[in-house]
């Protein structure tokens, strides 16, 4: 080792190595925060652990999401480590888990069901007959075609009337632009210009269940959820359910679908687990739905509506979010199947407050959901 | 403003007395934020369940820095025109046709450029809450409930935050000459853009513990007995922790206890509660539910 020892009085490696760590953790951390956290602690004491904990709470969080994650980045980074002074860590990030291992690569469709549902092998016409095809059956060569079909959608978000008004040939009166256009008349006006309130996107919330039972159409419906929250952005709230509540509208933004769904993998800790249904929903109205995202939006629920826990509970949740929502549709991969009845408990329990349910099995239905969605 | 006195901007401590002669009561994280907002001229971006306090801020603020309060609430579809300036129509037109009564009169023609100037001319300028707050020295801008505008209207706000500045097309830069200290609230029903976020410091905010929540009341409401304070404050915790719609924020706290002190109660039965329980649950789901189980609420 021929490194001197560093000089012990700057703080601002230890500080900048903590930005690191916390990046690393997920917060979004930019070099402008990093300097604004630098600012901060030099208006405060750099020696006092609570100043310096809240210098980079303030300056380096930007969501309730991100403080349990800076709380434990923080004490893991200033708490001393006994046995010595030096410390090395690993700073980089846990790999993120393959979502190809969502994806069960050979002998699909055995899995899930008995195999009770029409199949269809037909050779011709790829893309039509794939549109039709069951998502939990694809091969992956066609599970890889599916995937660009996907990434083809245009949905068109559904609008409601804003009280913001745009120019307009009806409506009220708009006295500035009235006025400007006289100015070019000598101060004579000539005409009365109008404005009229604009249209704007409504909100779209997704609440795609990733328990078990749903595990075959989990990646293909995320990609869906991808492909609308790209589309509107500002507009569109997704989430997954499963033994709890997760939040990943901000990794489905990323524009590429890849690295978007490999960010949403990481954020969710529940796949193929089990679903409480009714306690995951009311997380949602109760952290989410009721604060605003769901009030006066189009909520679609991707579930077969398998419930473990009491039924009553998801009624009572359905009917708060019937409530607020504008539009609440359930989206059920086997309600495109024959023979298929709304029996299981969840479904039974929400299908009195439901808009619609509508399939959700193949590319052509989630076509007709785009189309119910845009409707509403 | 230079004295020899000590500041209340001097420290976070300084500024937690001065906040609490105010009333409010601010833990460390709070006045720490108070204090880095002031002093490197940031905006404040405070989120939290209703009721935590994020508006009392603003104004308990303002009364420490001796600042008026401006306050913007937001709402949707909230333009330029309502948050930073519009031009007085009316009083533009009034003052165009006099221009033309004295043209005609003169028999000289009217000269457009100079009819442009003098309607565009400050007078007839009408400042709406930003652009007063940017006039007014010293002064508190409460942006409130920022969640409810819209994100185009996001955008009004980054030149004005940063720069301080607002820039209208006829007259061109208005600038402030000390930066008003500007808090900024959310209720998180959206997520604000991370453009305007990263401009500001951000602070969550959580319900209070017990002690500091008993406090508050005895801040707020001077004649409110020991006993009942520290009952309502206990109940009202646990209140939070029974699950329901809407827990109660401490503005709800507070409302509580001055309805129990107007009904003339002395402590916390379960006959008082039952008749104030408005004052503090606003769902009807979560009144059924309470009143049902009162006694074991209140014996805990």
């Amino acid at each position: 080792m021929t490194t001197t020892a560093p000089p012990v009085d700057d703080p601002i490696p230890g500080l900048v190595g903590f930005t690191v760590v916390l990046r690393g953790a997920g917060l979004a951390i930019t070099t402008d925060r990093v300097a604004t956290f630098l600012g901060a602690l030099d208006t405060l004491d750099v020696t006092s652990r609570m100043q310096t904990y809240w210098a980079g709470r303030l300056t380096l969080c930007s969501d309730p999401d991100d403080l349990p994650r800076y709380d434990r980045a923080f004490e893991d980074w200033f708490t001393p480590q006994p046995g010595g002074s030096t410390r090395v860590r690993d700073e980089r990030p846990p790999p993120p888990p393959k979502l190809a291992a969502l994806t069960p690569a050979g002998d699909p469709g055995d899995s899930d069901d008995d195999g009770q549902q029409p199949q269809v092998h037909a050779r011709a016409g790829g893309a039509e007959i794939l549109r039709n095809r069951d998502l939990a059956e694809l091969t992956p060569a066609e599970r890889e075609h599916l995937r660009r079909l996907l990434a083809l959608l245009r949905p068109t978000p559904p609008t409601r009337p804003s009280r913001r008004r745009r120019p307009s040939p009806r409506g009220v009166a708009a006295p500035g632009r009235t006025l400007r256009a006289a100015l070019h008349n000598g101060g004579e006006i000539r005409e009365l210009r109008r404005r009229d309130r604009s249209r704007r996107p409504r909100k779209v919330v997704l609440l795609v269940d990733v328990s078990g039972s749903m595990e075959p159409y989990a990646d293909a419906l995320l990609r869906f959820a991808h492909v609308v929250v790209r589309r509107a952005p500002g507009a569109v709230e997704a989430f997954t359910l499963g033994t709890r509540l997760t939040r990943i509208t901000r990794e489905l933004r990323m524009r590429d679908a890849e690295r978007a769904l490999a960010a949403a993998a990481r954020a969710i800790p529940d796949w193929s687990g089990g679903t409480r249904l009714g306690e995951v929903l009311r997380a949602f109205v109760d952290r989410w739905g009721q604060r605003g995202a769901a009030r006066r939006a189009v909520v679609v629920v991707f579930s077969d509506g398998w419930e473990r826990g009491e039924t009553d509970l998801l009624g009572v949740q359905m009917s708060r979010l019937r409530r607020l929502a504008h539009t609440l549709v359930w989206v059920n991969p086997h309600a495109g199947k024959d023979g298929y009845a709304p029996v299981q408990g969840g479904i039974v329990a929400a299908l009195p407050y439901l808009d619609d349910l509508l399939a959700g099995h193949s590319l052509a239905t989630l076509e007709e959901l785009l189309e119910v969605v845009r409707d509403a | 403003m230079v004295n020899d006195r000590p500041q209340a901007t001097d420290s976070p401590a300084a500024l937690t007395a001065a906040l609490r002669a105010t009333g409010y009561l601010a833990d460390d994280g709070l006045a720490t934020a108070t204090f880095l907002a002031l002093r490197m001229n940031r905006p404040l971006f405070c989120e939290g369940e209703p009721g935590t306090g994020k508006t009392a801020l603003a104004q308990a603020l303002a009364q420490v820095l001796g600042a008026e309060l401006i306050r913007l609430q937001c709402h949707d579809g909230i333009d330029a025109s309502q948050a930073l300036y519009d031009w007085d129509f009316p009083r533009q037109l009034l003052h165009l046709r006099a221009l033309e009564a004295a043209a005609s009169a003169g028999g000289s023609p009217l000269d457009a450029d100079a009819v442009e100037a003098s309607l565009y001319d400050r007078r007839f300028l009408l400042a709406r809450p930003i652009l007063r707050a940017l006039q007014t020295t010293p002064s508190v801008l409460l942006i409130d409930e920022i969640d409810r505008a819209d994100d185009e209207f996001e955008a009004f706000l980054l030149e004005v935050l940063t720069e301080h500045a607002v820039t209208i097309p006829e007259i061109g830069e208005i600038r402030a000459s000390t930066p008003p200290v500007v808090v900024l609230t959310s209720n998180r029903t959206r997520e604000v853009h991370d453009a305007l976020k990263r401009r500001c410091l951000y602070l969550w905010l959580d319900h209070p513990d017990l002690a500091r929540e008993i406090e508050i009341l005895h801040s707020r409401l001077p004649g409110l007995p020991e006993r009942l304070a520290a009952q309502v404050a206990g109940a009202v915790r646990a209140l939070r922790q029974a699950d329901l719609l809407k827990p109660p924020g401490v503005a709800e706290t507070i409302d509580w206890a001055r309805a129990l002190q107007l009904v003339g109660a002395r402590h916390l039965d379960v006959d008082s509660a039952a008749a104030t329980l408005g004052a503090v649950l606003k769902y009807r789901e979560d009144a059924d539910r309470v009143r049902k189980q009162l006694d074991t609420l209140l014996a805990s």
